[in-house]
Order: structure tokens, then sequence, then C-alpha cells
């Protein structure tokens, strides 16, 4: 079933990630995305796998799950690390046949491209997807862009929107398994026929389904009104994000790891 | 089991299982068998969660069990794709607040569609849309009306005739009166009565509503926990309250007032499930005493 989706595969848990404040995590993240791509020589680039599994370690995250996380990209991997492989000319050939030949650039290029995908995608995932709740994300959201207020920006409510759009997910989920199930029990098949009779068969399926989710938003509009919701205007919280002294130390160990990469760019490993 | 009645559909050692061979497995059904008999209106109930839902889509072929055969008039309903996909035309299901299903530009067209999607004739597809909005209560103006132009009550009857208009032999209907008013409830249920007579079919009916089973059911099959409990006449499931009882399940009012008035040596009747019946036996009684 479709069901099986989960957004943002929130894990909970009480890690030191866990707990940290989500606005720090998302500005640690940009630091972190920054280093990564900025990372050029093979030293520099250790230093930032070194400090991914530091992280995945830090976010008590089974290892299963992380692997799980990477596992879509193999084939992207793969792919890279051929083209590397094949395509990169260098200095000091290994291997020659005909008009195949691999250099030790390339090797060396071909594994740096790949792990640094990987630490793309294990960062950002334990860093944010996997320790931070959808709901305090769009919250640090909102407060991180809560200074374009001043240049009029909708913050609050373009906040507002990805939070019940996100609440609202699984709900719709359930709701096209059940339209789906009750057209199949009229005879719609969506497994035959040409194109043009798919295409037409999906529409049993979205007619209802906009008007089911257009219809819950006229309930919840209603309702969050009935309750004064009036807009972000003098608007509180029940759960504040507050700083912790954590949170400052966490971004001064990503500065200074970023400083460190771009100092570490100017030194080789010489293999 | 009354394998003498004549059965329309039959469950055989039939499991339904979720998630088989992941951490997440569960099972819906296990090993049931069930005899459906033909022309009679069965009411199911169970506790939530107790397998009623998974039943009442394997019926149609929409859910393939696990193990188990599964036969309409003795035929195997999963033994080619082709016989599958034509068996929801002959078992018609409609599911709780089936209102979410309307969809097309008037309800003539939305009750239209299934007999549309059977590859049937103009002429017979709106012989069918007639029919059906009749056996609903649904008038000439309203089939021309949209279906998000109507009153909730409607809608339900609109979805429930878009069933009807297959003309399938057996009915399921997962509680067909939920959410509406005892007026509403009647309309409804006594027209599903009314298509079943006139129409020689079999009803199976899914319902919480203990006065409802009692009112237009001749069978009940009562699950628990995935597995059949009990099945039976109306009269001999009620009249086993306590097992009910032990299994969250409830029994009608008028049942549970009379097995006060039993206990307390008034009336000693174990088979009262409907109020008239209740009154006759509260007048004899007191008939008796010379009152």
């Amino acid at each position: 079933m479709i069901k099986d989706i989960t957004i943002g595969q929130f894990f909970p848990g009480d890690s030191v990630l866990h707990k940290a404040d989500p606005r720090f995590k998302i500005i640690a993240l940009i630091i972190f995305l920054t280093m990564t791509l900025a990372a050029e020589s093979t030293v520099a680039f250790l230093a930032v796998l070194f400090l991914t599994l530091a992280l995945a370690a830090l976010s008590k995250i089974n290892p299963k799950v992380l692997f799980k996380s990477v596992r879509p990209l193999f084939f992207i991997l793969i792919f890279t690390a051929v083209i590397n492989l094949f395509f990169v000319k260098g200095e000091t050939p290994l291997f020659k046949w005909s008009f195949i030949a691999i250099y030790k650039e390339g090797v060396i290029n071909a594994v740096v491209m790949a792990f640094r995908l990987v630490c793309l995608v294990l960062g950002t995932s334990v860093l944010l997807s996997y320790t931070t709740s959808p709901l305090d994300m769009t919250d640090a959201l909102e407060r991180l862009l809560s200074p374009l207020k001043y240049l009029k920006a909708p913050v609050h409510e373009f906040s507002m929107m990805m939070t019940i759009a996100l609440r609202f997910i699984p709900t719709l989920v359930e709701e096209t398994d059940k339209i789906i199930s009750a057209q199949k029990a009229r005879g719609v098949s969506f497994d035959t026929g040409g194109l043009i009779k798919r295409v037409k068969a999906l529409i049993p399926i979205l007619i209802p389904l906009f008007y089911s989710a257009i219809r819950r938003a006229y309930e919840l509009a209603e309702a969050m009104e009935c309750r004064l919701y009036r807009g972000g205007e003098g608007r509180t919280r029940m759960k504040v994000l507050n700083v912790k002294a954590g949170d400052f130390i966490m971004i001064g160990v990503m500065l200074l790891a970023c400083a460190g990469v771009f100092y570490l760019n100017n030194f080789e490993l010489n293999i | 089991m009354t394998k003498s009645q004549n059965s329309v559909i039959t469950l055989e050692n039939v499991t339904v299982k979720y998630g088989a061979g992941t951490p997440f497995e569960r099972v819906a059904l296990d090993g049931v068998n069930i005899s459906f008999p033909k022309n009679k209106i069965t009411g199911i109930i169970g506790h939530t969660g107790s397998g009623k839902s998974t039943l009442a889509t394997l019926l149609n072929g929409l859910l393939k069990p696990t193990a188990g055969v599964i036969r309409l008039e003795g035929e195997d309903i999963h033994r080619d794709k082709e016989f599958t996909n034509k068996i929801r035309f002959q078992v018609g299901l409609v599911f709780q607040y089936p209102e979410y299903q309307l969809f097309e530009e008037t309800l003539e067209r939305d009750i239209g569609f299934g007999p549309r999607n059977m590859g049937l004739s103009d002429d017979e597809i709106a012989r069918r849309v007639e029919k059906a909005a009749e056996f609903t209560g649904l008038d000439a103006y309203t089939l021309k009306s949209s279906p998000f132009e109507i009153s909730g009550g409607q809608k339900r009857r609109a979805a429930i005739a878009g069933v009807i208009a297959m003309e399938p032999s057996v009915l399921v209907l997962d509680e067909p009166a939920a959410g509406l008013d005892p007026m509403g409830k009647e309309e409804i249920l006594g027209g599903l009565c009314d298509y079943k007579k006139k129409t020689l079919s079999t009803l199976l009916l899914i319902s919480h509503n203990m006065e409802d089973i009692a009112k237009y059911a001749d069978y009940i099959l009562v699950l628990k926990e995935g597995k059949v409990f009990k099945f039976g006449s109306v009269a001999e499931i009620f009249s086993e309250a306590d097992d009910l009882f032990n299994s969250s399940l409830d029994v009608p009012q008028i049942t549970k007032l009379f097995i006060e008035l039993k206990k307390r040596n008034v009336i000693d009747r174990t088979d009262i499930y409907t109020v008239g019946y209740g009154a006759r036996a509260i007048l004899a009684k007191l008939g008796e005493s010379g009152l």
C-alpha cells in the first residue's frame, strides 16, 4: 500500500543531535554542505569523511537505517565512478589495454566523487532529516526566515502552509487508498488498456481526492478561525525554541571544521 | 455451520496476512471457513480489528488471500485474472462512508459508471440507472444534479445506487447506515431489503448496530480476532448474549432488558431481540397474571 511512505523519515531519539536546536542544525547543515563541496585535496576530503562518520555516530541512529538512506544512490555512485575511472586522464597510468586507460588520478577521483555524494546524503540525513521532527523543521525555518517579514515576505503563512501540508500527507494518502479501492470495486482498471485509457482511469481518483482535500481545507480553516487564529501577528508558541550553550558549540565546531577543510586543501596526500 | 443451506459464497481455510515475512506481519484472518447462505441477509459483526473489513475486500476479489480458496457459486474466484476482474460486478461492495467515491458531472453519469465499466449498451445502462435510482429513492431532478451539490444523505444513496446499478447477485455493505439519522437509516436499510427481495440477491451487512442487525438480518456471522466465532440464525446468536459480551460486542437493548427480567425471574425468555416481539412477550406475561 502507498501507506508505507514515511515523509521526512524522522526517527525519535535522545542523542545530542536530536536535542540540538533545529535552527542551528539548519545553519550547521549549510556549513557542512559548503565544506563537503569545497574539499579538494585528498587530505581535506578525508577530514570531511571523518566528520561525517562522527556525526553519524553522534546521532545514535541504527547503522542499517543509515545504509538504507544511501542505498538509492548506488546507481549514481557506480555511474559516476565508472565515468571517472575511464575518462579522467592523469599522469600515472595504472592499466592500459588498447584505447582503454585507467589512471591513478581517475581512481582517486572516482573514489572521492563517490564518497562525497555519500557524505552529502548521509550528513543531511543525520544532521537534519532523521533527527528533526517535521514540525520542528518548519518551526525552525519560520524563525530563521522571520527577518524577511520586514520585507513583507509571508514567512508565517509559508511556514503554516508547510506544517499543514506535512500533517495532511498521511491523511490524504489513506484517502487515496480508499478511493482507489472503491473505484476498483466499480470496475475501474488501472493496469490494462492503452495510455489514454489509463490516464482516463485516473479521473475517478483525482476528482474525489481534490474535492476531499479542498473540503478538508475549508473545514480546517473554519476550525482554526473558531479558535481565534488570525495569522502570525502576535502569535506565541507552546513549545518555545530555547538556545542552549551546546548549540553555539556545535556551530563553533562546524565553523572550525570548515576553516580546517579550507586550510587542508593546501596539502596533498602522496599515495 | 449450516452446510445444508444453499451457499452462494464460501471461504475455505482462508488466511490473510499483511506484511508477511516482515517484522510487521499481521494475521487479519486465520484459516476461516464460512458459507454465506443464498438469498438471505447475513449480518457480520465483530470487534474492531476482528477482520470484518478484510473479509469484505476478499469477497469481491479486490484482496487475494494469502492462503485458501474463495468460491462464488462453486467457482474459485481467483482461477484466472479475467475471471477475478469480472467478480466485482457480481459481488458488489459498498465501503463505509461511500460518498467520497462520487465524481461524475451528474448523479446519472456517476450511477452509470459501474455499468459503463461493464461495457453495456447505452440503453441497458439507462435502464439500470433508473432502476437503481428507484431502489434508493432518488428522483429524476436529483439525478441531473452534480454529486457535489446534494446533501450527505443523497450522496449516500447515490453511492449505493452506483453499486446496485451493476446488478450484483451478492451485495456486501460495510456500515451502510453509518452517520445517518433514524429516518435516513430506515430508508437505506429498507431500500436494500427491498432490492434483495425483488432481485432475489444475497445481502451481507457489516454493522455495529445490533438493533439494525436484529431487525433486518436472517443470519449472523460473528468474527473474533480473525477467526469465526459463531454463525447461526439471529435468534440463536443473540440468545448466547454472554459470549457476545465477552467478545467486546453487544446485543440489542431489548435483549438486555429480557436478560435482566430473566435474572429477576420475571419472564423466562432468551429469544427476544426486537421491540415488537418483546412487547408481545410482556403483554402475554401480564395476561397470564390476570392484569
